[in-house]
Parts: C-alpha cells; sequence; structure tokens
C-alpha cells in the first residue's frame, strides 16, 4: 500500500467501460506465418483510453506493441475479442485516427507543405484551405522557413517535426505514436516530447504512446501499460499522478519521477531479460 | 610581439578561406580539363591508328572500313542521298518506328506493372504467362509480325513494343512491391482513398526504377525498329544497314552504325535530362554534394 503514496498507482484491470475512448477487450491476435503456422502476436489483450488520456506502453521488443497499435487503426483485425475506438466498433480506418511512426514515413518527393498538406487534401479540404492551414502548422511546429524543402534537406528532429504537424492538422480525437522519438538525440527528443505534450493539451486528445524507453513512458503518461515478453499481454497498469504541465528536461531529476521509475522497473525488467534470451535463441 | 585584436583575426581567418575556396575550385577545374583532354587524345589516337592501319593495309578497309571512309559514305548520303531516298528520311522513319514503340510499350509496361504490382491475386495468376512470354526469344518475334503486320511501319512498332514492355514491366513492378509499407500505412491513416495511393504514394515510389528501365528500354526500342526492317522493309536505317551488307559496303554498314549510335545518345540525353526533372526531389549523389 505503499505504492499510492509514491503516485505510481497499481490499477487492477477492469472490463472497458462503453464510452471509452479506446477499448481493446480480451483480444487475441494470432498472424499466419508464411510457412502456414500459427503465431500468437498478442493474447487476452484488455486496454482503455479514456478521453484525453496520455496512455504508454512498454515492453521488450517483440512483444506486440505495434501490433496493438495496428488493431486500433484497423490496419490489423483480432482474431476473437473486440476492439472499440469512441464507442464504435473498428471497422474501418477511422478519420478520428491519427499515427506517427517510428520510421520516416513522409513523402520524400514531397516538400514540407505538400507532406503537411496531405491529410486535408486527401479528405477532400479545398487546395487554398489546406494549403493554409498546413502553413498554420508547420509555423506552430517551428518550421516557417522550411516549407519548401524537402525531407532528404532536414534534420531527423525537423523531419520528426513535420511529421507531428503532417498528423494534427488532421486534428485526430485519437493518436497512436510507435516509438516516434527512438531515433533522435537525447537533447532532441526531450524538446520534441514537450512539443508533444503543448500540442496535446491543447487538442485534448486521447493517445496510446509506444515506447521501449521506460523514462519517456513515466514522463509523458497518465497511465503506464507494462507489458510481458512476447506473446505480449498486459501485465500490469500504473496510474502517473506527477503533475502537470511537466518540464521534460527537469522531470527525470524529480524525486517523485525517479521512485515511481524504479517501482516499474523492477516489474519490466524481468520481462527484459526474458525477451532478450528467448530472442538469442530464436536468433531475432 | 604585437597583439592581434579578434576582429583582424577574423578578416585574416575570412581572407584565407577565400583563397583556400579559390584553390579547391581551380584544382577541380584542372581536373575536368585533364579528363576532357585524355578523352579527346583517346579518341584521336585510336582513329589515327584505324585510318593509318587501313592505308597501309594492316586492317583490310574491304571488311572493317576505315574513318575517311565512313566519312565519305555519311557526307556522300547527305548530300546525294541514299540509294533508298534522302538521309533524313531513314532516320525519321526509324525513329518514328522506335518512338511508337517505346511509347507504346513504355505506358503498356507501366500501367501492366501498376495493377498487377497492386494486385496479389491477378500477380499470382499472370505471373507464370509472362514469364513464358519472357523466355521466349523476342527477335524471333519480328518474322512473326512481319507476316502479319506486312513490310510497312506497324512490323517495326509491333517489335518495339515487346523489346520495351517487359523490362519496363518488371521494373515497375518491382517498384510497386518495394512501396515502403509505412509510407502506405501513414497515407491510409491520414485519409487516401485507394486511388489516392496509387497515384500520390505507389507511382511516385515506383518512378526511380520506372525511369531506369526507361533509359535501357529505349536502346531496346531502337533495336527492335533496326531489326525488324532489318527483316524486311522499304524505308529505314535498318534497310540501309541489309543494303550496304548486300552490297558488301563496309563503309555503308560502320556509317549507319554510327548514325544509329548518335541517335541513342541523343535521345539518352534527354531522358536524363527529363528524369533529372521528374525526381529532383532526391538527395543528390555524395559526391556530387558540395561543388
Ligand atoms: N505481419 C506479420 N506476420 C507475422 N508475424 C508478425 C507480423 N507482424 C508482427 N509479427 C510478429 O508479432 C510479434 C509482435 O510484433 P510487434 O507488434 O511488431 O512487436 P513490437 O512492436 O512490440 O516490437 C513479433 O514476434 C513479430 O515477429
Ligand atoms: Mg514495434
Amino acid at each position: 500500500m505503499q505504492l499510492q503514496t509514491m503516485a505510481a498507482e497499481k490499477l487492477s484491470q477492469a472490463a472497458p467501460p462503453a464510452d471509452a475512448a479506446i477499448a481493446i477487450d480480451d483480444v487475441t491476435l494470432r498472424f499466419v506465418t508464411p510457412d502456414g503456422h500459427m503465431m500468437t502476436a498478442i493474447r487476452d489483450f484488455t486496454m482503455t483510453v479514456a478521453r484525453g488520456e496520455f496512455a504508454c506502453v512498454v515492453g521488450p521488443t517483440g512483444c506486440g506493441k505495434s501490433t496493438t497499435l495496428n488493431l486500433v487503426t484497423g490496419l490489423l483485425r483480432p482474431t476473437t475479442g473486440n476492439v472499440r475506438v469512441m464507442g464504435n466498433p473498428v471497422t474501418e480506418i477511422s478519420r478520428d485516427i491519427g499515427f506517427v511512426f517510428q520510421a520516416d514515413a513522409l513523402f520524400p518527393w514531397r516538400s514540407v507543405i505538400d507532406n503537411v498538406a496531405a491529410g486535408p487534401l486527401y479528405r477532400g479540404t479545398p487546395k487554398a484551405q489546406a494549403y493554409d492551414r498546413a502553413r498554420d502548422w508547420i509555423a506552430r511546429v517551428g518550421l516557417a522557413r522550411f516549407e519548401k524543402h524537402y525531407p532528404h534537406q532536414l534534420s531527423g528532429g525537423m523531419r520528426k517535426r513535420v511529421a507531428l504537424a503532417q498528423t494534427f492538422i488532421n486534428q485526430p480525437k485519437i493518436l497512436l505514436m510507435d516509438e516516434p522519438f527512438s531515433a533522435l538525440d537525447m537533447q532532441t527528443r526531450t524538446a520534441m516530447q514537450d512539443e508533444l505534450l503543448d500540442l496535446w493539451s491543447e487538442l485534448k486528445s486521447s493517445v496510446v504512446f509506444v515506447t521501449h524507453d521506460l523514462e519517456e513512458a513515466v514522463a509523458l503518461a497518465d497511465k503506464v501499460y507494462v507489458l510481458t515478453a512476447g506473446p505480449g499481454t498486459v501485465k500490469s497498469v500504473y496510474r502517473i499522478d506527477l503533475p502537470r504541465p511537466r518540464v521534460m528536461a527537469d522531470i527525470r531529476y524529480d524525486q517523485k519521477f525517479i521512485e515511481i521509475a524504479k517501482v516499474i522497473w523492477n516489474d519490466l525488467r524481468e520481462e527484459v531479460q526474458l525477451g532478450q534470451s528467448r530472442g538469442l535463441q530464436t536468433g531475432h | 610581439m604585437t597583439a592581434i585584436s579578434p576582429t583582424d583575426r577574423a578578416a585574416v581567418r575570412a581572407t584565407s578561406i577565400v583563397a583556400a575556396e579559390a584553390r579547391a575550385r581551380a584544382r577541380l577545374r584542372r581536373r575536368h580539363a585533364l579528363v576532357i583532354g585524355l578523352r579527346l587524345a583517346i579518341l584521336i589516337v585510336s582513329l589515327a591508328l584505324w585510318e593509318l592501319g587501313a592505308y597501309y593495309n594492316i586492317i583490310d578497309p574491304f571488311f572493317f572500313s576505315s574513318p575517311s571512309g565512313i566519312w565519305e559514305q555519311i557526307w556522300s548520303w547527305v548530300t546525294e542521298g541514299t540509294s533508298q531516298g534522302p538521309l533524313w528520311l531513314q532516320i525519321y522513319v526509324t525513329l518514328e518506328e522506335t518512338f511508337l514503340g517505346f511509347a507504346i510499350g513504355a505506358v503498356g509496361g507501366i500501367a501492366a506493372g501498376i495493377i498487377l504490382g497492386r494486385n496479389k491475386l491477378l500477380a499470382d495468376v499472370f505471373s507464370i504467362y509472362i514469364k513464358i512470354a519472357n523466355s521466349v526469344p523476342r527477335v524471333v518475334l519480328g518474322s512473326v509480325f512481319i507476316i502479319a503486320l506486312g513490310l510497312g511501319m506497324a512490323s517495326k512498332v509491333a517489335l518495339a513494343v515487346v523489346m520495351v514492355f517487359f523490362v519496363v514491366f518488371a521494373n515497375a513492378f518491382q517498384g510497386v512491391r518495394e512501396a515502403d509499407r509505412a509510407m502506405i500505412a501513414n497515407a491510409q491513416i491520414l485519409g487516401a482513398s485507394p486511388y489516392q495511393i496509387t497515384r500520390t504514394v505507389i507511382i511516385p515510389s515506383a518512378m526511380s526504377w520506372i525511369l531506369a528501365s526507361l533509359h535501357v528500354s529505349f536502346g531496346f526500342a531502337l533495336v527492335g525498329a533496326v531489326v525488324g526492317e532489318f527483316l524486311g522493309a522499304k524505308q529505314g536505317m535498318g534497310l540501309l544497314i541489309s543494303t550496304a551488307q548486300g552490297a558488301f559496303n563496309a563503309n555503308g554498314v560502320f556509317a549507319a552504325m554510327i548514325i544509329l549510335a548518335v541517335m541513342a545518345l541523343v535521345v539518352e540525353f534527354l531522358i536524363t535530362r527529363f528524369e533529372n526533372y521528374v525526381v529532383k526531389w532526391r538527395p543528390a549523389p555524395f559526391n556530387e554534394q558540395g561543388t
């Protein structure tokens, strides 16, 4: 019971309420591998994200984090169980969803402004209006001078900013992020995390942020899901009661932050070790 | 010892940087001139050796011609025309067949590559037939086309089309298959319909594959047209070669060959210009950066 006083409250899992922004209810997903075998990627997976909540998912590599996000987008369908977004079962890619990828998913043949305007243009917004909004968003992520540049002319951090603008311009109610900052250096990453929290607090979207970096998860989240080594299922859920607004550069020296991170790390460590020893066996 | 103020030092540094840049530019210019000079030297020396060899009968000019003989032949074609009409008409006929075949084959190859690349079922079903068709030696089809389509332009165009189609198809197909999955998913989630994905993601990402195949396949189209003319025609560079061959006129064969090579080089240059224009978003190759 000491946990509560340390602001990392371990939550018990219950069936998701009907009005949750994202509700993954007892989902199992199996892939058919090319040689015809079945491979369980995630099993008995339950997860709820309330409206406006920032949830982080941590777990060892290959435990099914990306798979979980793809269930929410509808790019993958559960083998059993069901997934609901904004109360509706997922049948197609919802217009409410935004997704920031780990790898560069910008279109290299389009300039920054054409990249950012892509979403509205795809969705049928008139050209002039789409470009006005794109200009706005580019300015908000601090790239106003780079509208005409192509992605290969930008640094990694700047490309991530473009990716954020490209996603946020659609004003997604649900924001999914798959290890978006893992390829960035430390300073850039901290700056991007602040930027993200800023945008999020304005837009009030519900976020699922996947990372393998526990400190990043604790620093950003309202709620942290720890997954087991694959086939992934939820091992434990923690509520993070650090006050907002949070400043990323300082929070890692906060006493409360350090305690929370320690508690969750105790939980995560054995899964990481398990994941690694398995990875060695199977050669992944 | 005199103290140097920071502003002095900055000025000194600026002038030395300017001087270093000037030296680097001069070095690049000298190297460029050297390369061009060596190229010209090789050309002149080999032409001279050929000419002298022919003059002293070390190389038999009856079989292997000579630079002056080739030049005389080209000059007489230009001034007096060929046995089958003016030279420019022969060039025009061959180019027309080549371009038509190239355009039809390229458009067909790109369309087929994209359709099959985007549709797994069609790809699985048709891949076997395409393999079979591709393994037929295409030049043999020339005879078939001449029998079926006659001595006119159609048979040459048809041969050029089949020469081009498979190369472009294979590249377009591969390019579509290699389109980045994350990029496609990104477009889907941003709201793109399947048609929009094909137009704005698949085709641009297959573009460098397609353009690479266009380079090669223009040469193939030219081969198709010339071989077609060779097999039976009333006009064209291929017929010119085959007439010269029939008359044991080595000068004529070589002269026609050189005219064809110049045609191919000019078009190759135009395609490169087009390519640079279309894929201007691509980073410059590393060795061109900063010059
Ligand atoms: N399309 C697929 N076909 C077969 N297996 C897959 C596919 N996608 C992912 N997997 C497998 O599912 C497991 C979970 O993958 P993923 O969700 O990408 O893990 P994470 O994102 O946590 O690293 C991995 O073992 C992976 O090999
Ligand atoms: Mg992943």
